[in-house]
């Protein structure tokens, strides 16, 4: 339970930070928060030459906004993010997903950026990026670039991070005028989710559903879109009845995760349960109904 | 590999450290300072029982290397608890049956250290939430929540305010 022997750098500045990921290459590992590297050291599942430590980047940290458009830098902690005014208001799904990542202590080191770049298919923040259709600002010695949450995760604990690259800034355009819902199942509160759905919903002036946004988590390697549920939804009255037909649509042969803690069909069970929670919980927060 | 000075505060003592890149804080405020108090259960971020404060956060103490505690301020269990006696955190685990064999009770003690610090009258489900990361083999929980149900009753009883400056988060 000790890690393998690495060198460490602790850089203050970006250019610093690309000047050693250039030098070192694939033997080169960044740490964000630790909550997730830290173990994989540990039980040498990672076992880099080098650690560049993202910690003392000021510049990576903090949480801007500007006409409705968040900028929320990678180094910027769980708990800060959980505790922020701004993403409690403008950003509730994310505050909603956070609730559930870890407990206090994890959440104290762990980073927004770190969760989403460490891509464990069951994480709650890839899955929140994917249903705002957040923007990826990632950055090297090259410069900067943007991807979509969509192409920002490609499988299981893989980015389309390239060697040299870290994520630097995640850009979420809030929408005002909507509900959230998030519901994971999990043996014990802060545990990995056996399945999580995440729900965005906007109403139009006479209370049908104009926009509708479904998630399913822990499933496959990367969260899905439902976006048949969603198509479904649009231009109808949201009652909890429309919302259980509408979960029915949910592609249960996009499944694909199996295993002797949770069984596929027992993931394909309560998946609908989840995603008409989390649906129904976004319609009662958009105060337009009640479920 | 080479080894690295760390300069920090440990329980408000000015402290150094001559570590390898790859210790952990917990090992290293165990080995190299001899504050054998923090207990390590898994060494990979699961059961808690290592929890320390650094700079006013409840944290990991298996999770951060100890390169990274350059500058950190750092409060252990030593330097949650009296020297001789009990704290008031202590006594209420030993009162309700809190802990049987003790190895996660340190960790216990850190979280409801840093609870009552910042809120000295928390609700049963901040007691749950601030305990929610720590693992226990022995008790089934019951007795160390109704402990930190009592501390919260007597602070209530006493009008107990924060300790600390809290950690504010707030934007």
């Amino acid at each position: 339970m000790k890690p393998a022997p690495f060198d460490y750098f602790a850089p203050t500045t970006l250019e610093e930070v690309f000047e050693l990921l250039n030098r070192y290459g694939g033997d080169a590992r960044v740490i964000a928060g630790g909550q997730s590297l830290v173990p994989m050291l540990a039980l040498r599942l990672a076992r880099p030459e080098v650690v560049v430590d993202l910690n003392r980047v000021p510049s990576l940290s903090g949480i801007t906004e500007e006409d409705g458009v968040l900028r929320i830098g990678a180094m910027t902690r769980q708990a800060r993010a959980l505790a922020s005014d701004i993403i409690g208001t403008k950003l509730p799904l994310l505050h909603q997903g956070l609730l559930n990542v870890g407990h206090p202590p994890t959440r104290a080191r762990g980073t927004l950026g770190g969760s989403i770049s460490h891509a464990d298919p069951a994480a709650e923040t890839p899955m929140v990026m994917l249903a705002y259709g957040a923007k990826m600002v990632i950055a090297g010695s090259a410069g900067e670039r943007t991807v979509e949450a969509a192409e920002f995760t490609l499988d299981t604990f893989e980015t389309c991070l390239e060697d040299g690259e870290i994520l630097k800034e995640i850009i979420v355009e809030a929408s005002a005028d909507e509900g959230t819902g998030f519901s994971e199942l999990a043996r014990r509160r802060g545990d990995f989710a056996m399945v999580s759905a995440a729900a965005r919903i906007r109403l139009d002036a006479d209370g049908r559903c104009a926009e509708a946004h479904l998630m399913i988590g822990a499933v496959a390697p990367v969260p899905l879109r439902c976006d048949a549920v969603a198509d479904a939804l649009v231009g109808t009255q949201l009652t909890e009845r429309r919302i259980r037909d509408a979960v029915r649509l949910i592609d249960l042969n996009s499944f694909s995760f199996d295993n002797a803690e949770v069984s596929l069909a027992y993931r394909r069970h309560i998946a609908p349960t989840l995603a008409s929670r989390a649906l129904a919980q976004a319609v009662g927060r958009t105060g337009g109904l009640r479920t | 590999m080479n080894k690295r000075r760390v300069d920090l505060t440990v329980n408000n003592r000015a402290v150094s450290m001559m570590v390898e890149p790859r210790l952990s804080l917990a090992d290293a405020l165990r080995g190299e300072l001899g504050l054998t108090g923090t207990h390590l259960g898994c060494e990979h971020g699961v059961c808690g029982a290592c929890t320390i404060i650094v700079d006013s956060d409840p944290v990991r103490g298996c999770l951060m290397l100890a390169v990274q505690a350059e500058g950190a301020e750092i409060v252990t269990i030593e330097g949650a608890t009296p020297v001789v006696g009990l704290s008031e955190i202590q006594a209420a685990l030993r009162e309700f049956h809190g802990l049987q064999c003790g190895f996660c009770t340190p960790g216990m003690v850190m979280v409801l250290h840093h609870l009552f610090s910042n809120n000295p009258v928390p609700s049963d489900s901040e007691i749950r939430e601030a305990l929610s990361g720590q693992l226990c083999r022995c008790t089934g929980y019951q007795g160390i929540v109704n402990a930190a149900k009592a501390v919260a009753a007597r602070h209530m009883h006493q009008n107990v305010q924060p300790r600390e400056t809290s950690q504010d988060h707030r934007e």
